[in-house]
């Protein structure tokens, strides 16, 4: 089975009803998606699709079509996305576990919606679980992101 | 008070070695340093001046021990020994280091004796000074109980200013210029010429020479990084998907695997049939471990699908089956056979009630879950002569123990790789990952295995926080309160994690009438007795302890007693105070929330004060009555940690404590059917969302005369000062967590 990931292709060899999370992770070894709930309840997993936020540990492998951007996909340390950028500034991760869906999810957000409401915020991130309490800095991270990308 | 008799609370730390009224240990032995674990794996020309800071010709490296669970406690033990050394972020490395009786923590004997945190006297401070003898001895390396930074403060610094003096000394006797010439900046030496000698240029020279002791530390005004704001070590990679946690590691030939233990926590699996989960495609093997097995496979999903496919036989649990007996256990405490604790008596409040206006209340908190977002998992490896193991523990030298125990190997061929954690609140401080996994690994010598739970089984084996109940009676007279008779009934934590590592707990257990019986409060006539419920289900260490309970229950009564005196919550509890770094703590949100002000209609504020951890913390919360349910609009939180470390992560800090305790008040609990946990993933057992979290104002203050920790002492005024605004805008007292089971949030 062929997938590509943030540009690249691979082949794997796995059961189709493997959740894309943990061929992700397992097999290709792309860590900074995250396994949390495994049911769609935290957002961890969070990855784009052609673009689109989805819950990775939702989508059998064999189902997907399109190509998958992860965190790494996003942007690197030394070419960060206008998100991670405003994520760093305003240092929003605390033990961080749950921020690259939160960066995903939030730059899902922003390439449709790129001058958010608090409402649409509140809307577009409360899947996505933090047990750090780190929601007032990404709400501001998001509104900060969003200044950048506008600008 | 401070009864010599009573001296073991929180005596987890110090186990069973627990003093009786005076130090036990002599005058050599305590003042005996620990060997330095960096000498032991120093090489040749590597300089180590203290087990902190290693210089090598290639780099500067820096050891951090305290856990970094994302509460930025690496950051804030590098910037402590970075001020000193002039070193800057950036121009160093860090390591947690390896499990040491060296990295014992000074700190915890603040919280270890029974005498108010307010109290400075000689007897308190005697008491403090040999508990903290007693830590040193036993060589506790235990990251908990707000105390990384206090133990951290003077420490680190010291150390950072050791190895300084000492790598001027070597460039003095390189250069021939004397010691008082040179200076430091930027990780290197300065000669008076302007020429600079790297630290790694000196390290070989250093390593020849014995460390400079007792430096003087700087005056705090001369500071450049602490008590500013930093850039914390570990952002860039926590926000680029690059920080490696050890659910991360995937190792040369490593099987992935997981586990299924009894979810009647503690008890055994009776027998169990695999024959379909080993006849599946990619599982290696079904091995039994403690009260469960694991499965080990070419991936964690099909590990977890195998999990699913063996047919379990589960032993019955050693506690009630039902939630229903354990609330009954814990109504049934209120007895003088289970009395734990009396450890405020003022006045008199027998006498004080006869015949006065008085009040009786009840009030409840439920078990909760950790549930840090990072399941629990570990990766070993287990060969005849050496074990691996790569875990985030509170307490590696126990886990060290715990790992010895099961594979028969001595301490010091066991190596322990301390990861960033992706959360713990106390979750950390247990062993069941680690134990299982080195399990499984034992039965697979020489394969790396790294075992993850998946969410549903770390629900099933949170050992969660206590339950608990209080009953209380107060008085009121003239508009003030005058009495009140606080008891608390819950099962002892402590006691619950000691016994899983094999140790009892003499005497009482502070963590019952934490965040109560030593609140800064003069009420002419007060009691507080705490009442030990006996083990019910496993408990343990969950963010704030007792006070997460205790504080609910004292501050909550208080608001009601003051309401029945007709004053104003925040004015009455102004007066009742006794210590005045708290009372500016209260009066700063006071002043921050508008205290006072009209709110109009379907609205209310409220405020809640408790002190924890040495740190008073004081909340106002401002809520909406909507159709649909409270909204909680605002909240501000002011408190005093003697001096702020990191503004950006003390604020950060403060709104997590704040996130954490009113959303658990709100939405979470864990009840027992059949033995087992009800709830298994986060849509029954959520904390808060981002939807529901309020507006958050800070303020750190810096009064109190000692340095301490904020990552817990904000959480227990969170759920009284949101139940206290609930009261004002409903007029409902909500007198049980979780609040949802009585009232509809938005």
């Amino acid at each position: 089975m062929k997938l590509t990931v943030n540009g690249q292709t691979h082949d794997v060899d796995v059961p189709p009803d493997m959740p894309l999370l943990w061929v992700l992770r397992d097999e290709l070894q792309i860590t900074g998606v995250k396994y949390g709930c495994g049911i769609a309840q935290c957002g961890a997993c969070t990855v784009h699709v052609d673009g689109e936020a989805v819950r990775s540990c939702q989508i059998p492998v064999g189902d997907l079509e399109g190509e998958v951007t992860t965190i790494e996909g996003l942007g690197t340390p030394d070419a960060l996305h206008a998100v991670q950028e405003a994520w760093i500034e305003l240092q929003v991760a605390q033990c961080g576990y749950c921020q690259s869906g939160q960066m995903t999810q939030a730059a899902s957000l922003l390439a449709d919606n790129p001058a958010p409401s608090d409402a649409d915020i509140d809307d577009a991130m409360s899947g996505n679980l933090c047990r750090c309490g780190t929601y007032p800095r990404i709400r501001a991270a998001v509104k900060s992101a969003a200044a950048k990308m506008g600008a | 008070m401070g009864k010599a008799r009573t001296i073991a609370r929180r005596s987890f730390l110090v186990g069973s070695v627990a003093l009786a009224g005076g130090v036990a240990f002599g005058t050599y032995v305590v003042h005996k340093p620990h060997d330095n674990p960096l000498a032991e794996q120093a090489s040749e020309g590597e300089a180590t001046f203290n087990p902190w800071v290693l210089v090598s010709s290639d780099a500067v490296t820096l050891i951090v021990p305290h856990a970094d669970t994302g509460q930025g406690v690496a950051s804030m033990q590098a910037a402590l020994i970075a001020e000193e050394l002039d070193i800057e972020f950036g121009q160093f490395e860090t390591s947690f280091g390896v499990p040491s009786a060296a990295y014992y923590n000074t700190a915890m004997a603040s919280e270890a004796v029974p005498f108010m945190p307010t109290d400075k006297g000689f007897a308190a401070e005697t008491m403090r000074s040999a508990m903290g003898a007693a830590i040193k001895v036993l060589g506790a390396q235990v990251t908990g109980g707000s105390s990384s930074t206090p133990d951290s403060y003077e420490k680190l610094r010291a150390a950072g200013a050791s190895a300084r003096e000492t790598l001027k000394l070597a460039a003095s006797q390189r250069t021939g210029v004397p010691v008082e010439q040179l200076k430091t900046a930027g990780g290197a030496v300065q000669l008076p010429d302007g020429t600079e000698l790297k630290y790694t240029e000196l390290a070989a020279d250093a390593a020849t020479l014995d460390p400079v002791t007792d430096v003087p530390l700087r005056d705090p005004s001369t500071w450049r990084m602490v008590g500013r704001n930093m850039q914390r070590l570990d952002v860039v990679a926590k926000s680029t998907g690059t920080m490696t946690y050890g659910i991360d590691l995937y190792l040369d030939g490593m099987v992935n695997g997981t586990v299924r233990m009894n979810p009647r926590k503690g008890a055994a699996l009776n027998s169990y049939d695999a024959s379909a989960a080993e006849a599946m495609k990619g599982v290696r093997k079904v091995v039994p471990i403690t009260n469960g097995v694991a499965v080990l496979a070419d991936n964690t999903w099909t590990a977890f699908q195998a999990a699913d496919a063996i047919e379990y036989d589960w032993a019955a649990a050693p506690y009630p089956a039902e939630q229903d007996g354990h609330w009954a256990e814990v109504a049934a405490s209120f007895t003088e056979e289970r009395l734990d604790s009396e450890w405020r008596n003022e006045g008199d409040v027998d006498a004080v009630m006869e015949g006065a206006e008085t009040l009786e209340l009840e009030y409840r908190a439920p078990y909760v879950a950790h549930q840090p977002l990072e399941p629990l998992s570990a990766v070993a490896k287990v060969t005849d002569d050496r074990v691996d193991v790569w875990a985030t523990h509170q307490m590696p030298r126990f886990a060290v123990d715990k790992i010895a125990a099961i594979t028969g190997h001595k301490t010091a061929q066991i190596h322990f790789h301390s990861q960033y954690g992706g959360g713990s609140f106390g979750h950390r401080l247990e062993f069941l990952n680690i134990t299982a996994t080195v399990e499984a690994a034992n039965q697979m010598r020489g394969t790396p295995v790294k075992i993850t739970f998946s969410r549903e089984e770390d629900f099933a084996q949170d050992f969660t926080r206590q339950i608990g109940m209080s009953r209380s009676k107060g008085a009121v007279k003239d508009g003030k309160v005058v009495a009140h008779d606080l008891q608390i009934a819950t099962v002892s934590s402590s006691r619950s994690q000691m016994g899983r590592l094999g140790q009892s707990v003499p005497g009482a257990d502070s963590q019952i009438v934490a965040g109560a019986w030593e609140q800064p409060y003069a009420i002419p006539n007060f009691r507080v007795r705490g009442y030990a419920v006996p083990e019910l289900a496993p408990t343990s260490s969950w963010r704030a302890v007792g006070a997460s309970s205790g504080g609910f229950f004292s501050d909550c009564a208080l608001d009601e007693l003051i309401h029945a005196a007709g004053a104003d919550p925040l004015e009455e509890r102004l007066r009742l105070m006794n210590h005045d770094v708290s009372r500016k703590v209260l009066e700063a949100v006071g002043e921050m929330s508008g205290w006072g002000s009209d709110l109009g209609p379907n609205r209310g504020r409220g405020v809640a004060f408790v002190l924890s951890f040495g740190v008073p913390v004081a909340e106002v919360v401002e809520v909406t009555n909507t159709d649909s349910g409270i909204k909680i609009d605002k909240v501000w939180v002011a408190a005093d940690v003697g001096r702020v470390i990191d503004p950006i992560n003390f604020d950060n800090l403060m709104k997590g404590g704040v996130i954490w305790g009113l959303g658990h008040a709100m939405n979470s609990e864990i009840t027992y059917s059949d033995g087992m946990a009800e709830q298994s993933n986060f849509y029954t057992h959520e904390g808060m969302r981002l939807a529901q979290c309020p507006e958050i104002f800070v303020k750190g203050l810096e009064n109190g005369s000692a340095v301490k920790g904020i990552g817990e002492p904000p959480v227990p005024p969170a759920a009284p000062a949101l139940a206290n605004a609930i009261f004002a805008a409903t007029g409902q007292r909500i007198r049980e967590m979780p609040f949802n089971k009585h009232i509809d949030f938005v």
